[in-house]
């Protein structure tokens, strides 16, 4: 039965009206028209899909709306504009770290939940925190890197 | 420049300086030199796409805003193509880059240029595009010359700004273009500017596309929204022959939000008004159906042998050639199996297409690779005519080759017309792509080398059996798209046939580089098997690669021979003597190391196409015996692209080449039992994670005073064979099955 929710993203309330158990990955594309979290597989395997709710990286694709609550929500669009990029963005840019830029919002997503819980990691906690988001263009590397560059502020 | 003075490492940290470099996207660039690509009509004759486009205002529109639009038959694919392709425009043109818009193809008026697929057809897009651009200055500079009432050789252009030297009075680009000076078709007498006063062209410059994609930018067919849109999913059979036996949809037409339960023979497909309801409805749609199966597929542990064994198969003769007088006896003769499964193009986003149909024209937006090829079959399969259909380009998740992008483009415009023309977007499910893109095919290979006294190899017997790597939609004798073949009156896929040498299909590479005195190279070419597949990145390539690089480090060590200085004795050629030396320099190669059991080296080498990019890797990996798990922890790679224009974007390519070979080396098989494919996501499916990625450097070398050759994939076939002789290298075990999963890994070990 669809219900009426109130939810916070990128700063802004919003009222939904969905089923509760629809996957906040829809709400955030269809209803509020956000292009950043992307279906992968439905299936919590990519990472394709992954926004913030509260202080964590959630995959959007299995996280249902009622799930929600009062946390706030923070998608790609919340980080920054092409005008004003948030560091990571401007990381990513400057390292020209994407090819198809699929996985991409996943990555700069997962980066931003590791670096806010641990602002200087290693490149080794750096693949693990991203062991379960996928690339199929082999940007790893670029992707890595551009990470690096942004907890050490070293973007220009 | 000396060869490796171009070295990068990974793992390094950008100045603000290297912005620029890292700024790659110049798939075009990175390897060809601009004259090359630009200056490569024959005299007096346009580039193939101008000729066959050759109205000038099919390519380029001047606006009196001061931009200049571009229109492309070429699609952006996630590498840069477009950034690439602006840049020869503004150069041609005089104008800024900034001033460049790129138009996504659109069959209603861009020129055709058929598939974007590989390298060399951006070449002819770019040649295409340069010759346009550059007659199009031409004739904003006759109108000028007459406006100006100065003669045409007084006159500059700097950045649509035409003047001339002695006279104050000028006029710009966007004066002139209310004139529409453009209504004409290309000449051939105009020349082009010379390489020597380049600007723009070889200059790395931040892709286009990039921006949009980092911040949530509407980027990708995935993000279009139109008013009124609804949302569309559909149901496969469970395999490729099953038959519906029982169809209910009361329950799913009662659930809320459908729009419409499409049911076409063994297509079907639902339409909702919000998203995730089509989702639901699909679920009850799946349970709604009855389907008959049967036992279809070959037995998946015994596909080698199936293959092998196979009745059907078409025998060709690739290359041979016989010994000469003075080639030694053969003292040992050596054989070699070798075996590549179906390998996925296993896009991140799952294909998408939106389509709607108004005034009768159906309209398709699509990231497919070949819009008018697309539309080819579109209107075989929807009985429209071409001029009733319109493609338009939108990107994708990346490719890596014909995926499903066209097939879904064919379920959407069915959804719609369902609902009466009404825009549905559709975007398969997980389990709809792996289960039914046409895969890369399963190869195998078998190598017979005769041996002279002094080791060197005297004679080369290789046999190949593989089937198409060509099934994309848009040719003759069929319909190559999957939803045609299910409706109630189906349609047959295009009969498969074999791509011609030097580029080849499954024989892509099946001619070793090495020079041996005599040789066959069969090919038995199966075009009866039941496993849909078509282009996959380097199509046969990984295979024979795989293959030939494998058993040259085998005859290495069985003449007790270094395997580099080996592939030196056998090769010519000296630019691939030289890659091989330099990856062996740079990775400090010690002949005759040996490995520690665990720990181990080994080398490969490949020039791509034959005619191509020379490339050659040392892989350094750790084997966990236990585990059965092989760890790539260093990637060294030496490539000779000819003329490097942009180091960034060729070692990018390199890196990503190198990072999906190794991926698909050590994990990738589809699977599949007597019925069905069973990769169904990404646990049946696995691809290399972060973790597992390894660290590599790259060499390259700049040959200044030659041409560039194309180089997007060069890097991927030579990936398993450095893994295996790696392996070999620790173990003392050969690896001759692809993927060396811990099953095969363990298996080797005892
Ligand atoms: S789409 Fe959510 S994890 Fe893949
Ligand atoms: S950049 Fe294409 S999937 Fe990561």
């Amino acid at each position: 039965m669809p219900e009426t929710f109130r939810i916070q993203v990128n700063g802004v309330e919003h009222s939904v009206t969905a089923d509760g158990d629809t996957p906040l990955l829809y709400v955030l594309r269809n209803d509020l028209g956000l292009n950043g979290p992307k279906f992968g597989c439905g299936l919590e395997q990519c990472g394709a899909c992954t926004a913030i709710v509260g202080a964590e990286a959630i995959r959007t694709c299995v996280f249902p709306l009622s799930a929600v609550g009062s946390a706030p929500v923070v998608t790609l669009e919340g980080l920054g504009t092409v005008e004003e990029p948030h560091p990571l963005q401007k990381a990513f840019i400057a390292e020209q770290a994407a090819q198809c830029g699929y996985c991409i919002n996943g990555m700069i997503m997962t980066a931003k939940a590791l670096l806010d819980r641990n602002p200087r990691p290693t490149r080794t906690e750096i693949r693990q925190a991203l062991a379960r988001n996928l690339c199929r263009c082999g940007t790893h590397l670029r992707i890595v890197r551009a990470i690096e560059n942004a907890a050490k502020g070293a973007v220009p | 420049m000396r060869p490796g003075s171009n070295a990068r490492r990974t793992g390094r940290t950008y100045s603000r300086r290297q912005f620029g470099q890292a700024a790659a996207g110049i798939v075009l660039f990175f390897s060809m030199r601009p004259g090359a690509i630009l200056g490569q009509s024959a005299p007096g004759g346009l580039p193939a796409d101008l000729k066959a486009n050759r109205r000038l205002d099919s390519w380029l529109r001047i606006n009196a805003e001061g931009n200049i639009e571009v229109f492309t038959g070429k699609v952006e694919l996630g590498q840069g193509n477009l950034t690439a392709l602006a840049q020869i425009a503004a150069e041609e043109l005089d104008v800024a880059f900034e001033r460049v818009r790129m138009r996504p193809v659109d069959t209603s008026h861009s020129p055709d240029e058929s598939y974007t697929a590989g390298s060399a057809s951006i070449q002819a897009g770019g040649s295409a595009l340069g010759y346009a651009a550059a007659n199009a200055r031409a004739i904003l500079l006759e109108l000028a010359a007459a406006k100006l009432g100065v003669p045409i050789g007084s006159l500059t252009v700097d950045d649509g700004v035409i003047s001339s030297s002695g006279a104050a009075n000028r006029v710009t680009y966007w004066q002139l273009a209310s004139e529409t000076p453009l209504a004409r078709n290309a000449g051939n007498d105009v020349p082009l500017k010379s390489t020597s006063k380049y600007r723009i062209v070889g200059t790395s410059v931040p892709r286009l596309d990039i921006p949009a994609k980092l911040t949530g930018g509407e980027a990708y067919v995935q993000d279009m929204r139109v008013p009124g849109m609804l949302f569309g999913r559909v149901v496969r059979p469970p395999s490729y022959g099953a038959r519906l036996s029982a169809f209910d949809d009361t329950a799913v037409k009662a659930l809320p939000g459908v729009v419409s339960v499409v049911r076409d023979g063994r297509f079907l497909g639902v339409v909702a008004r919000r998203e995730e309801q089509a989702l639901a409805a699909r679920a009850v749609l799946q349970r709604a159906a009855t389907w008959t199966t049967r036992s279809e597929l070959p037995d998946d542990a015994r596909l080698a042998h199936f293959l092998r064994a196979s009745t059907d198969a078409r025998v060709t003769t690739v290359s041979s050639r016989s010994p000469g007088p003075n080639t030694p006896q053969a003292v040992k003769t050596l054989t070699g199996n070798y075996f590549k499964p179906y390998v996925a193009h296993a896009s991140i986003g799952p294909s998408c297409a939106l389509a709607a149909v108004s005034d009768r024209i159906l309209t398709v937006w699509s990231h497919t690779q070949g819009p008018y090829q697309l539309r080819i079959d579109l209107a075989k399969a929807t009985g429209l005519a071409l001029d009733n259909i319109r493609v338009i380009h939108a990107q994708g998740s990346g490719c890596y080759g014909h995926n499903g992008a066209d097939d879904v483009a064919l379920d959407a415009a069915l959804l719609s017309r369902a609902v009466d023309g009404a825009p549905v977007k559709v975007q398969w499910m997980r389990d709809d792509e792996f289960g039914w893109e046409p895969f890369g095919s399963a190869m195998a290979m078998t190598v017979q080398a005769k041996l002279a006294g002094d080791g060197s190899i005297v004679d080369w017997q290789y046999d190949l059996w593989s089937d198409s790597f060509n099934m994309r939609p848009g040719l003759p004798g069929g319909v190559n798209l999957l939803a045609a073949w299910h409706l109630a009156q189906p349609f047959q896929a295009t009969p498969p046939s074999e791509i011609p040498l030097p580029s080849g299909g499954a024989d892509r590479n099946a001619v070793p580089y090495y020079d041996f005195p005599s040789q066959r190279i069969t090919e038995h070419f199966l075009p009866t098997l039941p496993i849909r597949v078509s282009a996959l990145r380097s199509l046969g390539a990984f295979g024979n690669a795989f293959a030939v690089e494998s058993f040259m480090d085998e005859l290495a060590e069985t003449v007790g021979a270094d395997p580099v200085e080996y592939r030196l004795r056998h090769l010519r050629d000296d630019r691939a003597k030289a890659v091989i030396r330099a990856v062996a320099d740079r990775a400090h190669w010690q002949p005759g190391a040996k490995g520690d059991g665990t720990r181990g080296r080994g080398i490969s080498f490949l020039r791509y196409e034959s005619v191509k990019t020379y490339v050659a890797l040392v892989a350094d990996i750790v084997v966990d015996r236990t585990a059965g798990v092989i760890r790539v922890e260093r990637m060294t790679a030496a490539a000779d692209a000819g003329l490097i224009v942009t180091p960034d974007g060729i070692s990018n390519q390199i890196e990503g080449s190198i990072i999906q070979g190794t991926s698909w080396a050590l994990k990738e098989a589809v699977r599949f039992d007597r019925e069905r494919i069973t990769s169904r996501d990404w646990a049946s499916y696995p691809i290399l994670s972060f973790p597992e990625v390894p660290e590599i450097d790259i060499v390259l070398l700049n040959r200044p005073d030659l041409p560039s050759l194309g180089a997007g994939e060069a890097a991927l076939p030579p990936v398993p064979a450095a893994i295996a002789n790696a392996f070999f290298n620790a173990t003392g075990k050969r690896l001759r099955d692809l993927p060396f999963g811990r099953d095969r890994v363990k298996a080797a070990l005892t």
